[in-house]
């Protein structure tokens, strides 16, 4: 089984053996598609360098990303300082590892939290229409009508600044987007002949909604949340540039630019270092996006 | 095995069937035709329980039809619809349509029975884990009627199953129907606007004009000219001009 992995032939076989088989064949020629995608196959190199990066943090850091180190302050990049210190003389090329963490970790921690959410809210809504579509879709209204940055800040005022705040206050400005999404799709989906097909034979709404009718929406939710991955990371970097994300000595990106931001003029390369990265990270997810779309998007078709 | 009385359905304020009546014997073969919009399809999908909303009565297999199914009733009414590339899950193998319904009616033995009907259906077994755009349309639908059958139900609707399909492929179709029916004793209910697809698969045939059952008469009387009704008239002229 493992040995069919690259097998080429195996997976490519026009008449499969197995579901697996069948399976196999079809997500490698999603990948063949992915891959003559350049920018696309760009983006995902960038995403899986910055998830390593961020994983192997501690072996890949030549500093404590925390130990300060006053006599060193802002020095230019050089062979011991890769890419120079901050204000504190703290090593920016380690910060900026371990900040990839911090951001990385709020984009993820938002993704879970929310895509399920909005899939089986805009699933639920499109799939039984009428009352329940009408109760749920207002309430989505309501979420969507929140300022996010707005409401992030009045969550950091009333509980506290840091991660778990920010991760809550993007969460909840996050997931209507995907619920009107899903719903869109179901709403299509739902009359098809192969979902009365389904119907007929006697499956429960429950089985309809989660076997048939969802793994259709997938492919949509995960091209939009793909997409969103960079404006959440920008979002994350606003709030601590605001001093209302991670909080100090914590490396954050934001919070990197924030404190830095006053030798723009003299020592510029200790702000634009972690701009860069901000930059980078939110280009290869949206890069990542748009190769996606073209693959996955039925849409498109 | 059929039996409809007085149905009537609304949409909104627009009444699309006015109070038609048939009944199809056990084994019979009974086709409805008319023009776009006379509403032959939506009687049909009244019958198989994807439309609650009419009135009158129906009745299957003796059962009078509620408007909510039970599990015996899925088993015992299965549909074939108009158009193959819209009537399989992209996402699904036919190994996985195949075996829906028998993991949703908790059919056992489901290995030999999909292998069975796939060589009932003349399709290849390689066709198994193949997904539906990797199949012709006449492979398609094959597979749908495998997906009607598998389940062993006892009338089978056909939503003019061969429409979608290109000419050699209709004839193969209606000869497995045709072949499908003698094997499994089955009630037949099929809709069409061309009288030579139910001509020759139906032994009985309803005209249907304007959301009314005009006339029914036998296949014989049809091919004959035998019409009582001006509608039945005008479509048999139609069809023979096309022909």
């Amino acid at each position: 089984m493992i040995a069919h992995l690259v097998d080429r032939a195996w997976l490519l076989s026009d008449s499969p053996q197995s579901r697996a088989q069948a399976a196999l064949g079809s997500a490698y020629r999603l990948w063949c598609d992915f891959r003559a995608n350049g920018p696309a196959f760009l983006g995902l190199v960038v995403v899986v360098i910055l998830l390593l990066a961020a994983a192997f943090a501690p072996l890949l850091a030549t500093h404590d990303p925390l130990i300060q180190n006053l006599g060193q302050r802002l020095q230019p990049p050089s062979a011991d300082h890769w890419l120079g210190t901050d204000e504190l003389g703290r090593d920016v090329y380690s910060r900026l590892l371990f900040g990839a963490r911090v951001t990385l970790g709020i984009v993820f921690a938002v993704v879970v939290l929310v895509a399920p959410i909005g899939l089986a809210i805009g699933c639920i809504a499109g799939y039984y229409r009428g009352a329940t579509d009408a109760i749920l879709m207002r309430v989505t209204d309501i979420f969507l009508a929140f300022p996010r940055l707005i409401l992030a800040l009045a969550f950091v005022a009333a509980i506290k600044p840091g991660i778990g705040s920010a991760v809550i206050a993007i969460a909840l400005t996050t997931w209507p987007p995907y619920a009107r999404l899903a719903r869109a799709e179901t709403l299509v989906l739902r009359d098809a002949d192969y979902i009365a097909a389904v119907r007929m034979a006697g499956a429960s709404h429950r089985r309809i909604i989660l076997r048939h009718i969802m793994p259709l929406c997938l492919g949509s939710l995960v091209v939009r949340v793909t997409l969103d991955m960079s404006s959440i990371i920008i979002f994350t970097a606003s709030l601590g540039f605001l001093g209302m994300g991670a909080q100090p000595p914590s490396p954050e990106w934001g919070a990197m630019i924030a404190t830095a931001r006053r030798f723009l003029l003299e020592q510029w390369w200790v702000p634009l270092i972690p701009g860069i990265a901000i930059l980078v990270a939110s280009l290869a997810f949206n890069l990542l996006g748009d190769g996606l779309r073209d693959v996955l998007d039925p849409k498109q078709d | 095995m059929i039996v409809v009385d007085d149905l009537r359905i609304r949409f909104g304020d627009h009444d699309v069937v006015r109070g038609v009546r048939f009944s199809v014997e056990a084994g019979g073969s009974f086709g409805i035709v008319g023009e776009s919009g006379s509403g032959k399809t939506t009687v049909m999908r009244a019958l198989a329980g994807l439309n609650d909303a009419w009135d009158g009565y129906l009745q299957v297999a003796g059962v009078p039809l509620g408007r909510g199914r039970n599990a015996d009733l899925h088993r015992r009414v299965q549909m074939v619809f108009q158009d193959p590339y819209g009537s399989l899950h992209p996402r699904q193998t036919v190994d996985r349509a195949l075996s829906e319904p028998l993991l949703v009616q908790g059919i056992g033995d489901v290995d030999r029975r999909i292998r069975k009907m796939l060589s009932d259906v003349a399709l290849p077994a390689a066709a198994r884990f193949r997904y539906p755009h990797q199949l012709s349309g006449g492979q398609r639908q094959r597979v749908a009627i495998a997906r009607a059958l598998i389940s062993e139900p006892s009338v089978l609707l056909l939503d003019e199953p061969t429409s979608a399909l290109d000419v050699s492929v209709q004839a193969e179709i209606l000869n497995l129907l045709t072949d499908l029916r003698a094997e499994r004793q089955l009630t037949y209910l099929m809709v069409s606007h061309n009288l030579a697809v139910v001509a020759h698969l139906c032994a009985t045939v309803g005209v249907m004009s304007n959301g009314e059952m005009v006339e029914i008469l036998s296949t014989e009387d049809l091919r004959a000219g035998r019409t009582q009704q001006p509608q039945t008239a005008r479509l048999r002229a139609l069809s023979l001009e096309m022909n």
